[in-house]
């Protein structure tokens, strides 16, 4: 729902609505730099980007606090920019430099902070809905008042473990707040070549999980579905799944040639940028100035090029040190 | 010393990690109302009411998931899976995440995860329910394999797993369960990262762990009745190995025989040969023999299932013609 579109008056904090352009941009820029630096053989292994998908990241995280935790997917930049951990650890974990965020260890697939209750970066399709659900419990036996939000797509809705999981959390009452990212393709294969049913909310449903299904390429709808789910499931009412019905812009990963979906669905798609339909409401709406725009863009350029300079100068984990962690010391 | 059946000990070492730290629970199938297929936690659930003792759902791979994201929170949990047969559903999480968090993570997050289930052969319950695959768990790294063959084992082995800092699989044999033994009263905490030796001897090595043990035991009682002096290693611990242990034993008798129930192919007692090739080749009078379970799924008549499993006597027939081949 967006209230403040359809009502034509921006109840909007200009602080606020220039925040999110900012972050959504942050990822858009820290994206079109990897794609750079893949090509330049600086980043190695899976790449998979977030471009077309920013406003669901962007719009989610404004609900949780820093006592929540977040499980995330292989396709986690965004969601790790905007949680706060430092582009540059991001970066130089992409280089694959002990500076990273997981020591270099994880690469783009496997974002981690412990700081910011930041789980990853899993890279198993349903695999982070179990943790998710584990955390939870750990916060209901503990008596805390925390959410944890738990990242999958559409591919993982296919999987048992995304039945099992929805169940255990509403048979248990657990405060888990299921984020649901479908962006119509796992990896090549379209929700309906896949699942009978592809209204995902009903099968959160059938698992007796309540639902809805959000605009994901609209950060304000997304912002507020969040934040009335998180504060259901903060209650303690048991969880709550959401699902943003969003779309990639780029291929699955760096080596999809995308036969499996036709050019102008993608340039449908395209017309949606939620960067850019935002930045019109924002205009639209009298919020943003040329020379704000203007003023976001060189800081976040400034940013990623902060970043890539922190990962470039970096230190390689020494060989010695392979076998480290492990186990703990 | 008192006697105590191997469930009992189980039990009593649940009881007294749930008493001792409030961050313990215990979930799986069965576990609570039912009591455990095994018994091991009758009457918890009465003791410690429902928050502790958890029922699940039968969904391996979620509820070892939660228990690895409950132990990120800051639990302890034990995760019944009821045997090894189902374990297989949740291999995803134990290999993927259990086993990968901390190293992948950059040393960040610590994974104190219990998780105990039943494994072997024996009961004439057919090839789904016969496995024998902590050999597999043992080639994992990140996380520890611990065999308790004894009640005082399967106390003490539970009480440090729930100790340790990253994730432990309890492999606890079916046939044990009513196995009777010889117990501490005050029995704690054992190590979990030496072999014992059970029996000691100075002809031939016979190295074993888990259900096995108590076949090889018998195996030596009769060599020694034709004056062969065998010395029986309990292993314990499959990951991380105690190699020094195996390889003092070998030193000392030039000979092993390795028994395991698990196939021989790609097995755990590969690994074993593989480290005494390694270690002791020198020290060796004859090839390093193992008896291990048949390649067939186990069936389910008993003349048959016994014919799939390493037995006493075949041990002893193993033995002899290394002594004299």
């Amino acid at each position: 729902m967006n209230c403040f579109a359809e009502a034509g008056i921006p109840d909007l904090d200009r602080e606020h609505g220039l925040k999110l352009l900012h972050e959504m941009l942050r990822i858009r820029r820290f994206e079109e730099k990897s794609v750079e630096l893949y090509s330049a053989g600086k980043i190695r292994g899976f790449l998979h980007l977030y471009i077309g998908e920013e406003a669901v990241a962007v719009g989610t995280m404004q609900a949780f606090t820093v006592d929540d935790a977040i499980v995330a997917t292989y396709r986690e930049h965004g969601h790790a920019l905007v949680r706060g951990t430092p582009a540059g650890s991001l970066m130089a974990e992409l280089y694959g430099k002990a500076s990273g965020c997981s020591r270099g260890r994880g690469g783009s697939m496997h974002f981690f902070d412990a700081a910011r209750r930041f789980y990853g970066g899993l890279a198993i399709v349903g695999g982070g809905l179990p943790v998710a659900v584990g955390l939870a419990l750990a916060d209901k036996l503990q008596g805390r008042p925390r959410v944890t939000a738990c990242f999958f797509g559409d591919g993982a809705v296919a999987e048992g473990e995304f039945h099992e999981s929805l169940n255990l959390a509403a048979l248990w009452k657990l405060p888990v707040l299921f984020l649901c990212e479908n962006n119509f393709y796992a990896m090549g294969t379209a929700l309906a070549r896949h699942q009978a049913q592809t209204d995902i909310t009903l099968k959160a449903k059938g698992d007796g999980v309540p639902s809805e299904a959000v605009d994901g390429m609209d950060v304000l709808a997304v912002e507020e579905a969040t934040r009335q789910a998180a504060a259901s499931v903060r209650s303690g009412d048991g969880p709550y799944l959401l699902e943003f019905r969003t779309y990639r812009f780029r291929a699955h990963s760096m080596y999809d040639p995308e036969l499996y979906r036709k050019k102008d669905e993608v340039e449908q798609w395209k017309r949606r940028d939620p960067i850019a339909t935002f930045e019109a409401r924002l205009r639209q709406w009298g919020l943003l100035t040329d020379e704000e725009k203007a003023q976001i863009e060189s800081a976040v350029d400034a940013e990623i090029a902060e970043a890539v300079a922190f990962a470039e100068a970096g230190p390689w984990e020494p060989v010695e040190d392979l076998t480290k962690d492990v186990y703990t010391p | 010393m008192i006697k105590m059946k191997y469930r009992e000990a189980v039990r009593a070492g649940l009881r007294e990690a749930l008493k001792s730290d409030p961050r313990v629970f215990l979930m799986g199938e069965d576990v609570g109302k039912y009591g455990g297929t095994y018994a091991c936690s009758h009457g918890l659930l009465e003791e410690f009411g429902p928050e502790r003792v958890r029922d699940t759902p039968l969904s391996e791979s979620t509820f070892v998931g939660a228990g690895i994201g409950a132990a990120l929170g800051g639990m302890r949990p034990i995760v019944e899976v009821m045997t090894v047969n189902f374990s297989l559903l949740a291999l995803d999480q134990i290999v993927n995440n259990a086993a990968t968090l901390r190293h992948m993570s950059g040393g960040q997050f610590s994974v104190p995860l219990v998780v105990r289930m039943a494994t072997g052969a024996g009961r004439q319950v057919a090839a789904q329910h016969s496995h024998s695959l902590e050999g597999w768990y043992a080639h994992i790294p990140g996380i520890k394999v611990v065999a308790p063959a004894t009640p005082a084992d399967a106390k003490g082995m539970l009480l440090t797993a729930l100790r340790e800092p990253d994730p432990v699989f309890i492999f606890e044999h079916a046939m044990l369960y009513p196995m009777e033994g010889e117990i501490d009263e005050q029995a704690g905490p054992v190590d979990i990262s030496k072999a014992a030796v059970r029996r000691s001897g100075k002809d031939v090595s016979l190295i074993t762990f888990g259900g096995s043990l108590w076949k090889t035991l018998e195996a030596a009682d009769q060599l020694a009745l034709a004056g062969i002096e065998a010395e029986v290693i309990d292993l314990r611990v499959l990951r991380p190995l105690d190699t020094p242990a195996i390889l003092a034993s070998v030193r000392k008798t030039h000979r092993a025989v390795i028994v395991d129930e698990a196939w021989r192919t790609g097995s755990f007692a590969a690994e074993i040969s593989a480290q005494i090739m390694e270690g002791a080749f020198y020290d060796l009078d004859a090839p390093v023999a193992r008896v291990c379970g048949a390649e067939v799924p186990i069936p389910y008549p008993k003349h048959l299932e016994d014919a799939a499993l390493p037995q006493a006597a075949a041990i002893v027939k193993t033995v002899q013609e290394i002594r004299h081949g």
